[in-house]
């Protein structure tokens, strides 16, 4: 196979959209078409809908949202890291790089540091569910 | 042999000239086997989901199209593709129309990255993994667009149900991979495949190569159960299937969406669970790599490393997460939250530690 690999990446992109547009095509000439008000309107177990659905909801969602945001940052961080991992700990020493226990202490505060904040979303309730 | 050599000319008629006229034809290839692995693979599925759940409710499932109903998910699409397509008058139709695509773009386009057989990759991308947990958060947009473009107070909660949960397991998803990269020191899938394949520094006995695969070793073992665990809650399957718990929420995020572009949420959702287990196939037990001989000779060549292995281990862990799914009641969101929280994330980052000590004195 030639070309650079995300070349790939990119005819992979435009052929989903492709087939997802093809299956809506395919459909549109198939199936019927007899709109009314009533089909039209918004689902709410056969009942008259009551009001619009873009309202309020629990702030909760926002707060799991930005743990989500810590945690997973603190991941993407892990990769580089993880990745070099065998090499530091195994050629370190023969290459006179220093301790090969260096990147582990490194990483060790790193995570105590976000555990710490774990702990602390845990002991405040963060990660309780607030169900009134 | 006549057969043959009409083939022969076909190839060298049309196919030849094609490729000298068009050198970028054979980029097209993967793109092909993609969407034929998508396809089948959810026709497939619909059918065994059907058969397996009818199977442990003691009931027969499927039968009247075809040997023992195979035909059936071919009529379901069919129903699916000739059915009116209504879009509520409160929606907001743009956004409507856009979710089914970026629900269904993350399903193809990590199929790029994954080794189905040996040397059959679309794209052996150097950083591999880290795409493919990339790419696979692009579909929680996807379910919290449709959810709020529906404007329906069923599809809002779904949706938000949806973002919490995906969001929630994605991070003892990504941290359970990590022990993958940490034991493999490379991201590229194809390599990791290779890494348990065996190989003359291999410990284990000749004659049991899978003891090479991730699975067997004691972080990997428990970075297995996670990434299960995970993937059970990421593509919505029960017991984890707050997002579109029927019996709640009508249909959850997509309550309104008919037709074809129901169906292709649907097809999303299929192929995502052909796919998690695809990649924990690929990271925890091996990929492609034969578990009994690596090279055979004869009849046995066909045991061999190769595609058929693949296929052998997700059709396992498919049949896996169906039981589970026909076994386990459905959990609330504050028990799908502690889960997650307080169990899952913390074991994971135990396991970062276990890890590291494995890579230390076991070696990479």
């Amino acid at each position: 196979m030639t070309g650079h690999p995300y070349l790939q990446l990119l005819i992979m992109t435009v052929g989903g959209i492709l087939f997802v547009a093809a299956a809506m095509i395919v459909s549109w000439l198939l199936r019927p078409n007899r709109p009314s008000e009533v089909k039209a309107s918004t689902y709410e177990c056969g009942e008259e809908p009551v009001g619009s659905a873009w309202f309020q909801f629990p702030a909760q969602f926002y707060l799991i949202a930005l743990l989500f945001v810590v945690f997973e940052v603190e991941a993407a961080f892990l990769i580089p890291w993880a990745l070099k991992l065998g090499d530091f700990l195994h050629h370190a020493a023969a290459e006179g790089v220093g301790s090969p226990w260096f990147v582990v202490v490194e990483m060790a505060i790193f995570l105590a540091i976000l555990i710490l904040g774990w702990v602390y979303a845990l002991r405040k309730g963060a990660l309780e569910w607030i169900t009134e | 042999m006549a057969e043959r050599g009409w083939l022969e000319n076909w190839v060298n008629g049309i196919v030849q000239p094609l490729y000298e006229v068009a050198p970028w034809i054979v980029h097209l290839v993967p793109i092909l086997w993609i969407l034929i692995l998508i396809v089948g693979s959810v026709l497939i599925l619909i059918w065994a989901e059907r058969k397996v759940s009818a199977d442990i409710q003691s009931r027969v499932g499927p039968l009247h199209h075809g040997p023992y109903g195979l035909f059936q998910s071919i009529w379901d699409a069919l129903k699916l593709l000739t059915k009116e397509d209504t879009i509520p008058k409160q929606a907001d139709r743009l956004v409507f129309c856009v979710a089914p695509y970026i629900v269904f773009l993350p399903a193809i386009l990590a199929y790029v990255v994954i080794p189905v057989g040996n040397g059959l990759i679309a794209a052996d991308l150097n950083v591999g993994l880290w795409y493919l947990v990339a790419v696979g958060s692009i579909a929680v947009l996807g379910i919290i667009v449709a959810g709020w473009a529906s404007n329906n107070k069923w599809s809002l909660l779904g949706g938000m149900r949806a973002a919490a949960q995906l969001i929630t397991y994605e991070i003892p998803m990504f941290l359970s991979v990590v022990v993958i990269i940490m034991m493999a020191g490379t991201l590229s899938l194809d390599q990791i495949v290779r890494s348990q394949s065996g190989g003359s520094w291999s410990l284990a006995p000749p004659d049991a190569p899978f003891l090479n695969w991730n699975c067997f070793t004691l972080p990997g073992m428990i970075a297995a159960v996670l990434y299960l665990v995970a993937a059970l809650a990421e593509v919505n399957r029960q017991p984890f299937d707050l997002p579109e718990s029927e019996s709640e929420l009508v249909s959850g995020f997509n309550t309104e969406y008919s037709g074809m572009r129901f169906g292709i949420f649907f097809v999303a959702e299929f192929s995502n669970t052909a796919l998690v287990s695809g990649i924990a196939a690929t990271l925890f037990f091996g990929g492609w790599s034969s578990p009994i001989v690596s090279e055979g000779e004869g009849f046995w060549r066909i045991f061999g490393d190769g595609v058929l292995w693949y296929f052998v281990k997700i059709t396992i862990l498919i049949y896996c997460m169906m039981w589970v799914k026909w076994t386990l009641p459905r959990v609330r969101i504050d028990q799908m939250l502690q889960i997650a929280w307080k169990g899952l994330i913390p074991l994971a980052l135990i396991n970062i530690a276990i890890a590291v000590a494995h890579v230390a004195w076991v070696g990479a």
